[in-house]
């Protein structure tokens, strides 16, 4: 079963499907039953082929596996690669853990265009798997890029009122940062004559190149995760999408700039990392706090939860800079249970403004009495994204504040501060929305929760707890590729120290 | 008594001229109007030359007395400039009908220019260099002003004409410093004539040539006949114009540079780098106001043609394979687009604006979904092939230390990407106002599925081009 090219075929699938869904034709109502359908299908196939990956990958070693290769551009090093290590198998996991969700949530709620949404989802799939599992610098560029397109077309034309606002800035912001990033990679290219991942991470780039690669990548990265102060396309984007788009960019897509971070900056520019720390701590602190506090006087649920999102991923670039094993860790702890807590927040707001269709908090209130299970799925992901303990969010905060405290006091104190912030802001959101007097009629007469959603709900719950009780599953494959990636770290950087001193 | 020249590298310009004479005849003496079936026979003609050109250019081969050459590099070019004809001419035949246009004439001047154009890119003498490159511009004025009738039209062609005599004049001058400093007017000549360095008179005289060309492919600060031609011509002369003129010029030229003065890089490559850097800022900025979509196809190939010449500015020979990889995607992107262009129709009308693409996703899903591909590639979005073309000429500029082209390149093709996705927006996030006709030829939906299916796939099957790519590079450096 492992010499199947197992990576490539969870690829890749979803693009046969939207393959197969563009092929439909007939009546409107049919065409969007079958595409529902088919996408369902594939995305769900597709989760399972990826089990598959997860079965077949031995966690006890740090090296990358189930690789497939096949050569690409004649006359280049540059080559089809995919494999994944520890901490790329997770992210692939979460990628094909959300679609099919988001199709789910899309069942009712989109109802225009149906093919044509399916097969951006679809697409988006194998772009976001593609990214994960490419080990090869310009394929995992491509893929990178790639993603754009079904974003800009799924904010676009299933968006809110100001979605061509939102579109353009998101695209042209991601996009002005990742073409410095393929200046880099040609950079890279021409220093090291391969665009191999596993090979460049053993290549050391000259010091003083290192650095100005090191700034190409983090323009790419920082509007990705996205850094204070080039987040503001976030919000915009997150208010505009549909709900599914918003779930899929807080679920997936942010987690593209920490992941970024973990495979390129980290092992293959360890100078100008150790170096450039600061400015990425001073940055997230500031991401931290402010939109913390920015959160706390949003009127919109899907801006507070977008700022909220900006700060958490603050808190994930605090402890992939921390280069030690908690904060490590914890950041790419705190990157799943973000994409699933939020993923599920974006979702309840869905679930609502399904039934009212508006996303001003003022307009909800005492929903508790009449939508009681949607009350508690509501309250239990709020407390996740509080990081009450036993959910997953306790876990990602501890180990990254651990870490923290490890590499630096003051970062560890401020980044503890926005965590208090976190509290109140999303508490508050809670208390107006689902709890106060029951007296606006239509939000009376606004039903609980069907069975579509809750079973859209239930394997996030399990997921949430089951990161939250047990981390051990996840914890446990990062665990050799996180120390191996902080050994080469410690042996660059000692390298480098006995440079300048024998020059000395 | 000289020799008889040996014709055989000659072949399909010999072919094609005496087809284009029997096509004229036929259409002289012809009763009824014959246009639909003399572009069918002049389409017929162009994919036999097709056939005809790499077998001619086998090797590397020189004849007539050494003016005129074939190697790896003029098969490629050529190849090109014929599928583009090609592609072109057969767009037309429908949109003539249409407007009551058909002129028998069309096909055969298209022949004769595409006859100059392949004249051109086996130029190896400034003689047959020139006489190639007037055989194209005489044809193309005509072309440019054919709906006579119509006044934009004609300001169009008249417009063309002078800038282009005016171009043709510095060319000429250009050479004649050349000859007068350097004492030869054959490539192969001057190739070895400036080993020590060149006399002050053959530099001003490779400027004025290189001033001349870059008027050709429309490079800025020679490029202000472009966005009235492009919008005064005939949409299907404009989409001849876009591509076929362009690739064969852009031969010349990196023929001209890296040929006959490929010893003088340190005096042509600020210019061309200049030139490119320029190209690339008004491509991008002038184009985002913009109503009129042939305008707006005219920015954007000034735009994509300061792109190309950034291959060039490397001046090697990764260099002249991003700039091959480019042109050949450039292509087919191009002609895609004005597939789409051509299909604009409304109540009959043929349709200019980009607004008139409102809510096309809805109306016309195909239509709006290849065009769709064309645009996202224009931008350079990876998968599709139009950012491969940018990847093999920035990593050609990367590795010759041009770092701030590159980087004025990338951040120009985000501003750049902004019209280009203006025009996504317009189809897809946009209401239909007016429902563009149904059935516009089904040809141009093939062309149109054909080149986005082209597009798409590259990522995957890259090899082919970038192969046959960089052999005619390297087929130009060995020669």
């Amino acid at each position: 079963m492992t010499d199947w090219p197992l990576l490539s075929i969870t690829t890749f699938l979803p693009l046969l499907g939207a393959a197969f869904i563009l092929t439909i034709r007939g009546e409107e109502a049919a065409v969007a039953r079958n595409a529902r359908n088919v996408a369902l299908l594939t995305s769900l196939a597709t989760f399972l082929v990826s089990l598959l990956v997860w079965a077949n990958f031995n966690p006890a070693s740090a090296d990358f596996q189930l690789v497939d290769q096949a050569r690409w551009l004649p006359g280049f090093d540059i080559n089809y690669k995919m494999g994944v290590d520890g901490i790329s198998v997770l992210f692939v996991l979460l990628s094909t853990f959300l679609t099919p969700i988001c199709i789910l949530s899309a069942w009712e709620a989109v109802q225009k265009r149906v093919k044509e949404y399916m097969i951006a989802f679809l697409v988006l799939e194998t772009m976001m798997v593609g990214m994960f599992s490419s080990l090869d610098l310009v394929l995992f560029y491509m893929f990178f890029e790639g993603v754009l397109i079904p974003m800009f077309v799924i904010i676009g034309v299933w968006g809110g009122p100001r979605r061509v606002y939102a579109a353009f800035k998101f695209f042209l912001y991601t996009l002005l940062g990742s073409v410095l990033m393929l200046l880099a990679i040609l950079a890279m290219y021409h220093d090291a004559h391969t665009t191999d991942i596993q090979v460049l991470m053993t290549h050391s780039f000259p010091r003083a190149m290192q650095t100005w690669l090191w700034l190409a990548f983090f323009a790419s990265f920082a509007v990705k995760v996205p850094m204070w102060p080039v987040h503001t396309w976030l919000p915009d984007a997150h208010v505009e999408a549909p709900t599914a788009g918003s779930v899929i960019l807080a679920g997936v897509l942010l987690k593209m700039g920490g992941y970024g971070f973990l495979r390129f900056s980290l092992p293959m520019f360890p100078l100008a990392s150790h170096d450039l720390a600061g400015v990425v701590f001073t940055l997230s602190i500031i991401a931290v706090i402010y939109t913390s506090l920015v959160a706390l006087v949003q009127q919109d649920m899907k801006k507070l939860i977008a700022y909220s999102s900006v700060a958490h991923m603050g808190l994930v670039t605090i402890g992939v800079f921390t280069f030690n094993m908690h904060g490590i860790e914890g950041s790419i702890f705190q990157m799943l249970s973000h994409g699933v807590v939020s993923a599920a927040l974006f979702l309840c707001v869905g679930v609502v403004y399904d039934r009212l269709h508006t996303r001003e908090i003022a307009r909800y209130g005492g929903l508790a009495k009449n939508m009681p299970a949607y009350a508690l799925v509501f309250m239990f992901f709020t407390m996740a994204s509080v990081g009450l303990p036993g959910t997953s969010g306790f876990v990602g905060e501890f180990l990254v504040l651990m870490g923290a405290f490890e590499a630096n006091t003051w970062v560890a104190l401020f980044a503890a501060t926005g965590l208090i912030l976190g509290a109140a802001y999303m508490l508050y959101l809670y208390r107006r929305v689902v709890f106060g007097k029951l007296t606006k009629d239509d939000v009376k007469a606004m039903l609980d929760l069907n069975r579509r959603e809750v079973l859209m709900f239930v394997p996030l719950i399990v997921m949430v707890v089951w990161l939250g009780v047990y981390p051990t599953t996840f914890l446990q494959p990062l665990h050799a590729s996180v120390t191996k990636l902080i050994n080469d770290y410690q042996l660059a950087l000692s390298a480098a120290k006995t440079v300048s001193v024998a020059v000395r | 008594m000289s020799e008889f020249p040996n014709l055989v590298p000659a072949l399909p310009e010999l072919f094609m001229a005496g087809s284009a004479l029997v096509l004229l005849l036929v259409g002289v003496f012809a009763k009824k109007d014959l246009t639909a079936g003399l572009s069918a026979l002049a389409v017929f003609v162009m994919i036999v030359a097709c056939a005809l050109v790499p077998a001619a250019g086998a090797a590397h081969a020189v004849t007539f007395s050494g003016l005129f050459v074939v190697d790896g590099f003029t098969v490629f070019t050529k190849l090109l400039v014929l599928v583009a004809a090609a592609f072109a001419l057969a767009m037309s035949v429908n949109w003539l009908h249409k407007e009551r246009a058909e002129r028998f004439e069309y096909p055969v001047l298209v022949l004769f220019a595409t006859i100059g154009m392949m004249m051109m890119i086996s130029a190896n003498n400034m003689i047959s260099l020139y006489l190639g490159l007037e055989l194209q511009s005489l044809s193309l004025y005509v072309l440019a002003a054919f709906q006579r009738d119509n006044a934009k039209a004609s300001e169009a062609g008249l417009k063309y004409f002078i800038l282009g005599s005016l171009a043709s004049g510095m060319l000429l001058y250009g050479a004649s410093l050349v000859y007068g400093f350097a004492g030869s007017i054959g490539f192969d000549d001057l190739a070895h004539a400036f080993a020590h360095g060149a006399p002050i008179g053959v530099v001003v005289g490779v400027v004025f040539i290189l001033t001349a060309m870059a008027f050709k492919i429309s490079a800025v600060p020679f490029h202000m006949w472009t966005p009235d031609v492009y919008e005064g011509a005939p949409t299907p002369v404009t989409s001849f114009f876009a591509v076929a003129p362009k690739v064969a010029a852009f031969s010349l030229l990196v023929r001209l540079l890296i040929g006959p003065f490929g010893e003088l890089v340190q005096q042509w490559q600020q210019v061309v780098i200049f030139i490119s850097i320029a190209s690339m800022l008004i491509g991008a900025f002038a184009a985002i106001n913009q109503k009129n979509i042939k305008r707006l196809m005219a920015y954007s190939s000034i735009g994509h043609v300061g792109y190309a010449l950034m291959g060039l500015a490397a001046g090697d020979e990764a260099g002249i394979r991003g700039v091959l990889i480019y042109l050949s995607i450039y292509l087919f992107m191009n002609v895609g687009t004005f597939a789409v262009i051509l299909s604009m129709r409304h109540k009959g009308r043929a349709m200019e604006n980009i607004s008139d693409l409102a809510g096309l996703s809805k109306t016309h899903p195909a239509m709006a979904l290849w065009m769709m591909v064309f645009m996202f590639s224009m931008a350079g979005v990876p998968p599709l092939a139009g950012f491969w073309g940018k990847f093999y000429v920035f990593m050609a500029a990367i590795d010759k230390g041009l770092i701030t082209l590159a980087i004025i390149g990338v951040l120009t093709s985000v501003v750049g990407a902004f019209y280009y996705l203006r025009i996504i927006k317009v189809m897809y996030f946009d209401e239909t106002v007016e429902v563009l006709d149904r059935g516009v030829g089904a040809g141009l939906g093939v062309i149109m599925a054909v080149n986005a299916l082209l597009i798409l796939a590259f990522s995957f099957v890259p090899m082919p081009l970038i192969s046959s790519a960089g052999a005619a590079a390297a087929a130009l450096f060995r020669g």
